[in-house]
């Protein structure tokens, strides 16, 4: 009986999600999950011979109330780091179900398929866990969100992976259950240094990445405890995650192998720094003005920029005086703008931007030729151009928002330095590019203001 | 069919129906499917209520009561930051039905 009412929440997942994939029936898509799982607990709590009532209870509250302060008050523009941190709590959470598997076995033999899927629930959770919260460093500015690379890494991860294999067989044959404990030690710094190399930009193949263990690491725990609602969940998770990294890699023309061993934007390699001592064209808020109000249609493309300055509110602004003005707005978003997949659409519907207004890559890039004036926020490694021209560039063959196809080019940007991929951007020295370096959201405001007296 | 089995043929058959169900997701609801997804991933919630509650000494309490703190977080976490994110994603000519 327990068993079909599972089934019965399983179901309510993936309609869920199904709902999910179109924006009028998303949020009934969240809450019929959303329902489900209430309904699963309720079965669970009811079904098992619970002893412990003060402890799941204590649980509970605790784990509600954090989740319903974090969810209710984070900003939009730090919903990577709470993905992120959500995914690493679900990890650990899966990891330590298998860890009290243990526990509760004592000193009686685990049968040996029991045992590989703790190993793997553990594993997966763990590395989860601490990668995760690695990601949450980085993109909430306490790591440094470059890469860090130190000599030997690769060396070091193959040693760690080959102990941890090894301690996997010893524990196998001789069933000391210490082994699980070393096990997860070892996990633990493996998903430190699994994400410690990889920068700031490649964080949307990282965060869904991570995603895609969470969905796992349950999977493998509800094998452990042989519950098919977590298997059918952490498989449907695992799916997810996976279909949106591999999005996200082709996105940026990269193999998965090349975002997580290659240390990418370590300065080496492309053509930095050659072009650094040309002249660029520098412009402040009347120029942009004068470029924006002249133009018959405009598009705005935002960046990671535009989430730092929190500046979607000032799009939103100016875009409307533009329109007012008769002329046409839209957004381009790449698939990888921003530092998880769909953060800038988030925003500026946070900005109450119609979504008919955002258009994606393939979208975007036909109509830049016959676009009047770009509004670059932020943005930078989707519109280099030498992801095009340059063979040698770090970046080559991702593809890009030809921007510099358009009639004007308005880059507002902090200062001239590379962006995080340490590569320059032949884009910033063209004859019809304009510089405007200043923070997004002042330089919004202030070209607002100058949009008024044009 | 032994358990293990079942397992595995329930999980391979779920991971098919999420490739099919995701795959043509909009851009634009990306942010939310993650968060969602990341919600349903704290199912494993489940097994940290039944953890905690089997009365088996100190140690396996304490890791029962962690695993019930974070998966909780997940859960209920990641329902209501979906939630509030979907609440955005709406017309704005339905909103300004909606006020008047």
């Amino acid at each position: 009986m327990i068993e079909l009412i599972y089934l019965a929440c399983a179901v309510a997942f993936i309609i869920g999600l199904k709902r999910m994939s179109g924006p009028r029936t998303a949020r009934s898509g969240n809450l019929i999950a959303g329902i489900g799982m209430l309904a699963a607990v309720v079965v669970a709590l009811i079904d098992e011979q619970i002893l412990n009532w003060d402890t799941i209870v204590a649980g509970l509250v605790v784990g509600a109330a954090i989740g319903a302060w974090a969810a209710l008050r984070v900003r939009m523009t730090a919903m990577p780091q709470l993905v992120a941190a959500f995914n690493g709590s679900g990890g650990i959470a899966s990891s330590l179900v298998a860890a009290v598997a243990v526990v509760e076995a004592g000193s009686d033999a685990i049968p040996v398929e029991t045992a590989v899927t703790i190993m793997l629930s553990i594993v997966i959770g763990t590395v989860t866990f601490t990668g995760s919260f690695v990601a949450y460093g980085k993109l909430q500015g306490i790591i440094t969100g470059r890469p860090l690379l130190f000599r030997g890494q690769q060396f070091v991860n193959g040693v760690l992976t080959v102990a941890a294999i090894g301690v996997a067989i010893w524990t196998l044959t001789s069933g000391d259950p210490i082994g699980y404990w070393i096990i997860a030690a070892i996990s633990l710094v493996i998903g430190v240094l699994a994400v410690i190399p990889i920068g700031g930009a490649d964080m949307p193949v990282v965060i869904s990445l991570l995603n895609s263990f969470s969905g796992l690491a349950a999977a493998a725990a509800g094998f452990v405890i042989t519950n098919n609602a977590l298997i059918i969940g952490g498989a449907l998770v695992g799916a997810a995650g996976l279909i949106l990294t591999i999005q996200m890699t082709e996105a940026m023309n990269r193999s998965l192998t090349n975002v997580l061993f290659a240390g990418f934007g370590t300065g080496e390699g492309g053509a930095a720094g050659t072009l650094s001592d040309r002249p660029v064209n520098r412009a402040g808020a009347e120029d942009a003005a004068i470029a924006l109000g002249y133009a018959q249609s405009v598009m705005i493309v935002p960046g990671y920029g535009l989430a730092v300055a929190q500046a979607q509110h000032a799009a939103r602004d100016l875009a409307e005086a533009l329109e007012e003005k008769g002329i046409k707005v839209h957004y381009a978003i790449h698939p990888v703008a921003g530092r998880m997949p769909g953060h800038m659409n988030v925003l500026l519907a946070e900005a109450d931007v119609p979504y008919e207004q955002l258009l994606d890559l393939e979208q975007a890039d036909p109509m830049l030729p016959q676009t009047d004036a770009v509004l670059i926020l932020g943005a930078n490694d989707v519109v280099n151009s030498s992801a095009r021209d340059d063979p040698d560039s770090a970046i080559y063959g991702m593809p890009i928002l030809n921007v510099d196809r358009a009639g004007t080019v308005i880059v507002v940007k902090r200062s001239l330095s590379p962006g995080f991929a340490g590569i320059d951007n032949p884009l910033f020295y063209n004859d019809n590019t304009l510089m405007y370096f200043a923070d997004a959201k002042d330089a919004l405001e202030q070209t607002l203001v100058a949009l008024r007296e044009v | 069919m032994n358990e293990l089995v079942v397992g595995i043929v329930v999980f391979v058959l779920a991971a098919f129906v999420g490739f099919e169900v995701i795959s043509k997701v909009p851009p634009t609801l990306h942010t939310p499917l993650m968060s969602g997804a990341n919600a349903i991933s704290g199912v494993t919630i489940l097994g940290a209520v039944t953890a905690a509650g089997l009365g088996m000494g100190t140690a396996a309490e304490v890791l029962g009561f962690l695993a019930v703190v974070s998966a909780t977080v997940n859960v209920i976490g990641g329902f209501l930051v979906t939630d509030r994110m979907l609440a955005m994603f709406r017309r704005p000519r339905q909103r300004e039905r909606e006020e008047a």
